[in-house]
């Protein structure tokens, strides 16, 4: 069967700003649990990390382990 | 990203431990203290350092043994009846006996519990009959004190391999297959001794929310050591007693009989009354419970806005700080003040976990399971009530008899066709050009599950159940996509939720009684001591589908008196009172 994308809203928030992806910070994407969250490219140039599959037990490892307080984990739309 | 590459690594140990959670870093502490010249390495699909069920840590210990508080043959007694006496109390006693050293142990790690004005353990009377509840005021440290032992005691850690199959030789166990969740390389691991610590099947039932990750379980718990455990041969236990918990509703926070309950908190129904006697958890209560949600009186609440500001501010400190720290802002973006109002609560979708029941793989008082050199702790293994201070307990049990065993031995022998077989068996969903992506079938598999497994259990319903999943399976084996690596781990983690689908429709339908309250309602039969005092034990048939047999529940070495029995039978608040 052919494939379609669909929409989703993420419940992890990265602000692009205080997020250090680009000294080489991952601790968010290393202490995931469900593995959901990954460095990107922005369009400047610099790296920022962001939540990549929608698969979140919000758990808040990422947010309480980010050193820079960049990371907010919001309730999953469906169940707030 | 998460580009899927082929490769093939192999290494080899003296002890395996799968798991990172909770038994698992003590198995491996254990094992290794034990004999610090063996290899002993931790895997996990996720990191170690925020893995499992305990990911941000816990409130507090439910089942804590301590001497003055209560005795092993005590809890002993009292887990067999909130079994429904369907328990080999050899290994629960054998817990109750050794974890108070682990509670010593855990605060030599810098974990503390709660103590009163005089030094002494602040436990608290939760459970029917005994006194074992213990607050933790650190609770949110446990996996960084955890981890930190690991470091200092050098075990191996390889992270972000997902364990897919045990190799096994024979009757003996011989190593895992292992793949890459961001690139799908594959790592065989030969070991002497593999000890499971997977946790529970958490994703199995689909949650009120609709959202596949918004489990009561950590989401990662998604039932591999379950699967792995059956398609090795070994046998698992009382699939049918499954484990059902009163929740939040929408949210996955417990109701915390444990953490509101000694503090005034309680449960009630839409009127405001109490309808249950006591809220720890049972079958019986949760049956209580369902009635009470399905009743003209529902839905059901818990109840804390009769309490005073101090309490309150006090059960908010513990509830939305550690265990579920999403609490408070679930109850805020819903506009619920616990002086004001009473919170809506409903009961968990199903999931095999022994932590929280008894559905678990079938292992005895040394966390052995019925294969040689393979071990099961934690929430996986069907020591049941266990917990986190089970799991930790057993785990250490695990890891010290598995580091015996290993010395003793040679690498068991496998046979390489089962690596290849495996490898087609996992990378096949990558070698289509599309077809149907792993969330939808892990969507429509718990979505069966909802519809026909979960209880009041019907026989033609349970029956539906095993045709409509044969189709998904049809659909998984021939048709199932995935784009890149990551999928490919969702995929893998699909087919473990199917095969324990399959486990829960054959383990249910085999008990022709109704025993543990909701947990096993068979309302077609009723409950039939004469006939069903035994474990029920599902294993993988000649036929490559699960088989069931009856195993006589082991001698009690803690008598229980007749009057004893029904402590937890008699749930519901009378009349008079």
């Amino acid at each position: 069967m052919p494939l379609a994308q669909s929409s989703t809203s993420v419940p992890v928030v990265v602000n692009d700003d205080l997020c250090i992806a680009d000294k080489g910070c991952t601790v968010c994407v290393e202490v995931c649990p469900l593995d959901v969250l990954r460095i990107t490219d922005m369009a400047d140039g610099r790296k920022t990390a962001h939540m990549e599959y929608d698969e979140c037990w919000y758990c808040m490892p990422c947010e309480a382990d980010c050193p820079t307080g960049a990371v907010k984990v919001n309730l999953p739309y469906l169940l707030k | 990203m998460d580009e899927i590459k082929e490769g093939i690594e192999q290494i080899e140990c003296d002890v395996l431990v799968i798991g990172g959670g909770t038994a698992g870093p003590m198995a491996a502490l254990k094992a290794k203290r034990k004999n610090p010249k063996a290899n002993v390495i931790l895997l996990d699909k996720a990191n170690v350092k925020r893995s499992g069920a305990i990911s941000m840590g816990m409130d507090g210990l439910n089942n804590s043994v301590i001497p003055g508080y209560a005795t092993p043959e005590q809890y002993t007694k009292e887990i067999t009846i909130a079994n429904d006496g369907i328990c080999d109390q050899a290994a629960v006693y054998r817990y109750a006996e050794e974890c108070y050293g682990i509670i010593q142990e855990l605060d030599s790690f810098g974990i503390r519990f709660q103590k009163d004005n005089n030094g002494e353990y602040d436990v608290k009377k939760v459970h029917h009959i005994g006194t074992y509840v213990l607050p933790m005021p650190n609770g949110d440290t446990v996996k960084k004190a955890l981890y930190r032992q690991l470091r200092k005691s050098r075990i191996n850690i390889v992270n972000r391999y997902m364990a897919t199959r045990l190799l096994t030789s024979g009757d003996r166990v011989a190593g895992a297959i292992c793949v890459n969740t961001r690139s799908a390389e594959f790592l065989v691991v030969k070991a002497k001794a593999v000890i499971m610590c997977l946790g529970a099947a958490g994703r199995l039932g689909l949650p009120t929310s609709g959202y596949l990750y918004g489990t009561y379980e950590n989401a990662a718990n998604s039932g591999e050591g379950y699967a792995m455990a059956y398609h090795a041969g070994a046998a698992l236990a009382n699939l049918e007693c499954y484990q059902i918990n009163p929740l939040i509703k929408d949210y996955n926070g417990p109701a915390c009989a444990y953490v509101a309950g000694p503090l005034g908190g309680y449960t009630t129904n839409a009127g405001g009354d109490r309808f249950i006697e006591c809220d720890y958890w049972s079958g019986q209560m949760m049956q209580e419970f369902y009635d009470e949600l399905q009743s003209g009186n529902g839905p059901v609440f818990l109840k804390l806005n009769h309490l005073a500001e101090e309490t309150i501010s006090e059960i908010e400190r513990i509830l939305h700080i550690v265990e579920r720290p999403t609490r408070g802002h679930f109850h805020e973006g819903r506009g619920t003040d616990y002086r004001k109002q009473m919170i809506e609560m409903h009961i968990s979708e199903i999931g095999f976990c022994s932590g929280h029941s008894a559905s678990g793989v079938y292992v005895d008082e040394n966390a052995r399971t019925t294969i040689k050199g393979l071990y099961a702790a934690g929430d996986m293994a069907n020591v049941p009530h266990n917990y986190m201070l089970g799991a930790f307990t057993n785990g250490a049990i695990a890891g010290e008899d598995a580091i015996d065993y290993a010395a003793d031995v040679d690498f068991a022998a496998f046979d390489e066709a089962d690596i290849l077989a495996e490898k087609t068996r996992v990378l096949a969903p990558t070698r289509r050009d599309d077809g149907v992506p792993p969330n939808q079938i892990e969507y429509k598999t718990r979505r069966l599950v909802n519809d026909y497994l979960q209880p009041p259990k019907v026989t033609a319903k349970m029956e539906l159940a095993q045709q409509r999943l044969a189709e998904v399976r049809d659909d998984m084996n021939n048709a199932m996509y995935v784009s890149n690596a990551h999928e490919l781990m969702r995929s893998l983690e699909a087919a473990s939720i199917l095969d324990c689908a399959d486990m829960a429709a054959h383990a249910s339908l085999y008990r022709t009684e109704s025993r543990w309250g909701l947990y096993h309602n068979r309302v077609d039969y009723e409950r039939n001591d004469k006939d069903w005092f035994c474990h029920t034990l599902l294993t993988k048939g000649k036929n490559n589908s699960p088989t069931s047999r009856k195993e006589a529940v082991k001698p009690y070495i803690v008598d229980i008196a007749d009057d004893e029995k029904d402590a937890y039978n008699h749930q519901r608040v009378t009349a008079a009172e």
